[in-house]
């Protein structure tokens, strides 16, 4: 028997408000599966299961919230399956038990998720026809009621795309954990930073060819480049990739977290898990897939952990360099500037040239600057073979 | 289909990207990308749109063609029937 327990999904998250159990005792998962969704300040997130198994019981009720590590299910494995699963009542019950809301008279039946749900959103309940046991108003309704409420002022073609603009509390509790994080990070973590200038025509000059190739939907951008880029050379320089934890844990597999900003402000951060296995096509498909979904905060757990590294970004027209605060408790930040055309000699020759200027933040209680310079110049050879990339 | 419509389509796949702006009011000449903080990623989403919605894929040294509302439609009209 495992105990699934309450994931962290950053250095920032400190607990979540668990908002609805997807399996119930006795449901067979698979590793990967969406066992529970939870609330965090990183919006609303699917969690996935890790392990093969059959639910034995849920631990918390929803609307409960739990910090990080608490065990929130019990799971037998494929081995121990042949046990009958336990149906009792879930052991730790959220502190508004549903059947005082239910039953009292003269009062609107509904649930404590559905009640918060309605506060938080400024819905009134007794315009609500509720659909749940006993006519209790649940979970569904509200967001049924919320979502008509929001779709009377936005456009038709928005709702047709079913995006949905982050509300303001979710802006608000972004900005709260980025700026826990980086605080956390400039408070203990002593940064060096290094900068090399990279010629990128080359690359591009191979990525525009190969895009000439491809249909729209798999056209490659420079971002795809830079990850598989970065993930090769920390192969090479390996103490780059890890973390800190009273000394320096190298990790095997080498998962990129890039920084996604959001339109309403606020940065989150999903990863590509071994980043150095995949195709840039591969890579470009996974940001193709993760991208939109980060922005409309729409993440599974598992997009959201175990980054052993961070890339920043800074994008086409914008500055030209950028010095990261590193993710805690990463060891090292990537940062690149955006591309533009310089004079640059090469082979004694002054020319034209696409440049991008790449920097790097190194934890130097782990590293120091000449490991921060070897892998920068690793990036530079690899982005001058973007056909081995 | 006429310009009208075009720029329907073309607002409405803009909506779908950047849902906080207002791409109906974008000037003729105003730069889409600077105007509604488009990023290049974004940008390849918007040009994915396009191409699911009038069946044209816009090649990728095209795109300096492409940079305002009046420019994008004038590129679009004579290839869309």
């Amino acid at each position: 028997m495992i105990e699934f327990l309450m994931p962290n999904l950053g250095a920032d998250m400190e607990s979540g408000t668990l908002t609805e159990w997807r399996k119930k005792p006795g449901d067979t998962v698979k590793r990967g599966d969406i066992i529970a969704e939870v609330e965090t300040q990183k919006g609303l997130i699917e969690i996935e299961v890790f392990e093969d198994g059959v639910i034995n019981k849920l631990l918390i009720d929803e609307g409960t919230k739990v910090p990080v590590g608490t065990p929130m299910a019990l799971i037998l494995t494929a081995t121990e399956k042949q046990v009958t699963p336990v149906t009792e009542e879930p052991k730790i019950k959220a502190k508004e038990e549903k059947q005082e809301t239910i039953s009292e008279p003269g009062k609107i039946k509904a649930t404590p998720l559905a009640k918060r749900i309605a506060s938080e959103h400024k819905i009134d309940l007794s315009q609500i026809q509720g659909t749940g046991e006993n006519g209790a108003i649940t979970k569904e309704d509200v967001e049924n009621a919320i979502a008509k409420q929001v779709v009377i002022p936005v456009e038709e073609s928005l709702k047709k795309a079913g995006e949905e603009i982050p509300d303001k509390s979710t802006t608000t509790n972004i900005r709260a954990a980025v700026a826990a994080a980086m605080e956390k990070s400039n408070r203990e973590i002593p940064h060096y930073y290094l900068e090399k200038t990279i010629d990128m025509s080359k690359a591009l000059a191979w990525m525009s060819e190969a895009n000439k190739q491809r249909p729209v939907k798999q056209r490659l951008l420079p971002g795809a480049l830079f990850i598989k880029a970065v993930a090769l050379s920390l192969r090479e320089v390996p103490e780059l990739n890890g973390i800190w934890n009273n000394g320096l844990q190298v990790k095997s597999d080498i998962n990129i977290g890039f920084v996604v900003s959001l339109r309403g402000g606020g940065i989150i951060v999903p990863a590509i898990h071994n980043a150095n296995l995949k195709t840039v096509d591969e890579i470009m498909e996974k940001l193709n897939d993760i991208i939109p979904r980060a922005k409309a905060l729409k993440l599974r757990s598992s997009e959201l952990s175990d980054s052993t590294v961070t890339i920043t970004s800074i994008g086409e027209g914008g500055a030209d360099s950028v010095y990261g605060i590193i993710y805690p408790p990463q060891v090292a930040i990537i940062g690149f500037g955006n591309i533009s055309k310089k004079p640059f000699a090469q082979d004694d020759l002054l020319g034209i040239h696409s440049l991008v200027n790449v920097t790097i933040a190194a934890d130097h209680r782990a590293t120091d600057g000449l490991t921060g310079s070897r892998f920068l110049m690793a990036l530079n050879t690899h982005l001058q073979n973007p056909g081995s990339l | 289909m006429n310009k009208e419509e075009i720029e329907k389509i073309i607002v409405s796949s803009l909506k779908k990207i950047a849902p906080d702006t207002e791409p109906s009011k974008l000037s003729p000449d105003e730069n889409i990308k600077e105007t509604l903080g488009i990023d290049s990623f974004d940008f390849l989403q918007f040009i994915i749109s396009l191409d699911e919605k009038l069946n044209l894929e816009i090649p990728e040294q095209d795109y300096g063609k492409i940079t305002t509302m009046s420019s994008l439609i004038n590129y679009l009209t004579p290839k869309i029937k």
